[in-house]
């Protein structure tokens, strides 16, 4: 998949109380939490947005509470992809696990401006600075998570596991 | 070569032979569970994946703590769906408002969660059981589903870092001090993906209670999960309370490490972390003076007895501030009626305290006790990060019991010297 998208800019330690806070956790209603994302880090962010932009981070992106709303929340904001130096890692799962296209990379997020357009290869990895005429390639994701990624997340995972198994069901 | 705590659990949980670290491997899980804020989002998951049963009635626990007793409509909508689900499913381990603590303050004390086990926990504090000497990871609604289903969860095998703790401790330095100067010393990030090992003399004396509030904050250093040796202390807590048999590991004395780091704990104060991340741990030296309108004293990382021993033992025959609403939570059932019948209740009550049912509460600005603009709390907590406990304009300080009973009775943050 080709993603095409905006950069907004954000910086280390962006914990998931910020991108979703707790106050708002009374619902799962992806919609519902798409209203607040981010909202004690920028307020105007949801509405200054536009469908199909990317996050890029600095350090330990996602780190704290363990809530799936964060990555929800994202994409139903309409966020088509973190590319982050690193990211905590209850959020890496939680975000392939929901089929939310995640990218590390020093070196591409520290070279990056805001509002850089950005040509993402999911499948490849590579990402593609169309501002500055740049392409950064990303490590490979395990074959595990590659497979659980093409499958479209953890769920159909778990769907063609217990077919395979031919119990449970 | 020898082999480390984690990879002797992991080897006994896998079918994937001599796997090395940074492997994908699928695991084995004793017991999983999850709260009225992560299991909702499971619970529909769960259903879609077709699937009639959960993988074992005995291995899965629901735990309404978060926003319960139910703090509005939307939250008892969502805790009615974990009571119907556990009735739907036939949940054994479901715990109810009167019979429910924080999760992972009950789940040691009810002996669900033992030696060697693997636990997968939906909240990011599942790490706490960790103390004694399983492996428990946090994780999010997805993976709690699919263990559910599948009783499997798929991991990357983490490296180790391991901590060796020793000197004297000085006089009111807890796990809680000694675990945020670690963070401190390693950063938010410094354990990401990885496993911290505490051990040394000082760990092999500390309490149970102090063990549980060091591995559950392991997370805040960003690590999968926090460790300890179980040893005789460990056995003594387990007695009339383990569920099911269990195993004992131990890592070898060659095992490898990704890191050793050394800390003497005889330089250590007490500790305060500053706004807005844990890895801002000052001694409290440096933090005198800073008033404060709220203290808070429960949370999975420090509810236990002990914590409100200490609180106790401070608060007796004082006053909590004028200007300072003190909090108290005892994080289970079980604890609350043991501090009752000790007469600490008694105590915090008439230091002007409130005391609240077992709930999350506070810690995460759910409810009872949340911050208006510009106030500032110190809690026994373990985040401290912006809007946690309230207003985005709010701000926490974390710190021990001690410290956070000190400071109420002060007004402003104080060491526990200055008011006994």
């Amino acid at each position: 998949m080709i993603i095409k998208g905006k950069v907004w800019k954000f910086k280390d330690n962006i914990d998931t109380d910020v991108i979703i806070p707790a106050r708002y956790l009374n619902t799962s209603d992806p919609k519902e939490l798409a209203l607040h994302c981010m909202e004690d880090y920028d307020s105007e962010f949801v509405k200054k947005m536009n469908q199909g932009d990317i996050i890029v981070a600095g350090r330990n992106f996602g780190c704290g509470s363990s809530r799936e709303h964060a990555p929800i929340a994202l994409k139903a904001a309409g966020v088509s992809c973190i590319i982050a130096q690193s990211f905590a890692r209850i959020f890496f799962r939680n975000a392939i696990n929901i089929g939310l296209p995640i990218f590390e990379s020093e070196e591409f997020a520290a070279q990056c401006s805001e509002g850089d357009l950005l040509e993402v290869d999911t499948v490849k990895g590579t990402i593609k600075n169309l501002n500055k005429d740049k392409v950064y390639k990303t490590n490979l994701l395990p074959e595990f998570i590659q497979k659980v990624i093409s499958l479209g997340g953890l769920r159909e995972y778990v769907k063609e596991e217990l077919k395979r198994r031919g119990e449970n069901v | 070569m020898g082999k480390t705590i984690v990879e002797k659990i992991l080897s006994a949980h896998t079918d994937t032979d001599n796997f090395k670290i940074g492997d994908i491997i699928k695991a084995r899980v004793d017991f999983t569970f999850a709260n009225d804020i992560t299991a909702p989002i499971a619970i529909k998951y769960f259903k879609e994946s077709g699937t009639r049963q959960v993988f074992n009635k005995k291995r899965v626990g629901l735990i309404p703590d978060h926003f319960a007793p139910n703090k509005d409509i939307k939250s008892a909508e969502q805790c009615k769906l974990l009571r119907e689900f556990a009735q739907e499913y036939e949940i054994e381990n479901y715990f109810e408002v009167g019979k429910m603590g924080i999760e992972h303050a009950l789940l040691p004390e009810k002996g669900l969660v033992l030696p060697g086990e693997v636990i997968v926990g939906a909240d990011s504090h599942t790490d706490t059981s960790g103390a004694l000497g399983a492996f428990a990871i946090g994780v999010g609604s997805t993976d709690f589903a699919a263990v559910m289903a599948l009783g499997e969860v798929w991991l990357k095998v983490p490296p180790t870092i391991k901590f060796i703790y020793s000197g004297k401790l000085n006089k009111w330095v807890s796990g809680k001090d000694l675990i945020l100067y670690t963070i401190s010393k390693i950063g938010v990030d410094g354990a990401n993906y990885k496993v911290i090992e505490f051990s040394g003399e000082v760990i092999k004396s500390l309490s149970m209670d102090n063990r549980f509030t060091m591995c559950n904050m392991a997370i805040e250093a960003g690590a999968k999960t926090g460790i300890i040796e179980p040893d005789e202390i460990t056995l003594e807590y387990l007695k009339g309370r383990a569920k099911r048999p269990y195993q004992i590991y131990k890592s070898d004395p060659d095992a490898h490490y990704e890191k050793i780091i050394e800390i003497d704990v005889s330089k250590i104060e007490p500790q305060v972390a500053f706004p807005h991340l844990p890895e801002n741990a000052k001694p409290i030296s440096e933090a005198k003076g800073i008033k404060i309108d709220q203290s808070i004293i429960g949370s999975c990382t420090n509810g236990r007895i002990e914590d409100l021993r200490i609180a106790a033992k401070i608060l007796k025959g004082q006053q909590v501030h004028p200007e300072v609403r003190l909090i108290i939570i005892p994080a289970t059932q079980d604890v609350y009626l043991q501090a009752l019948r000790e007469g600490l209740i008694d105590i915090f009550i008439s230091s002007g305290a409130a005391v609240s049912t077992p709930t999350c509460g506070p810690c995460l600005g759910g409810y009872m006790g949340i911050l208006a603009k510009g106030e500032r709390a110190i809690s026994t907590t373990n985040r401290n990060f912006v809007g946690r406990m309230g207003h985005p304009e709010s701000e926490v300080y974390l710190a021990s019991p001690a410290v956070a009973a000190a400071s109420a009775i002060a007004g402003k943050i104080v060491s526990p010297e200055e008011v006994k």
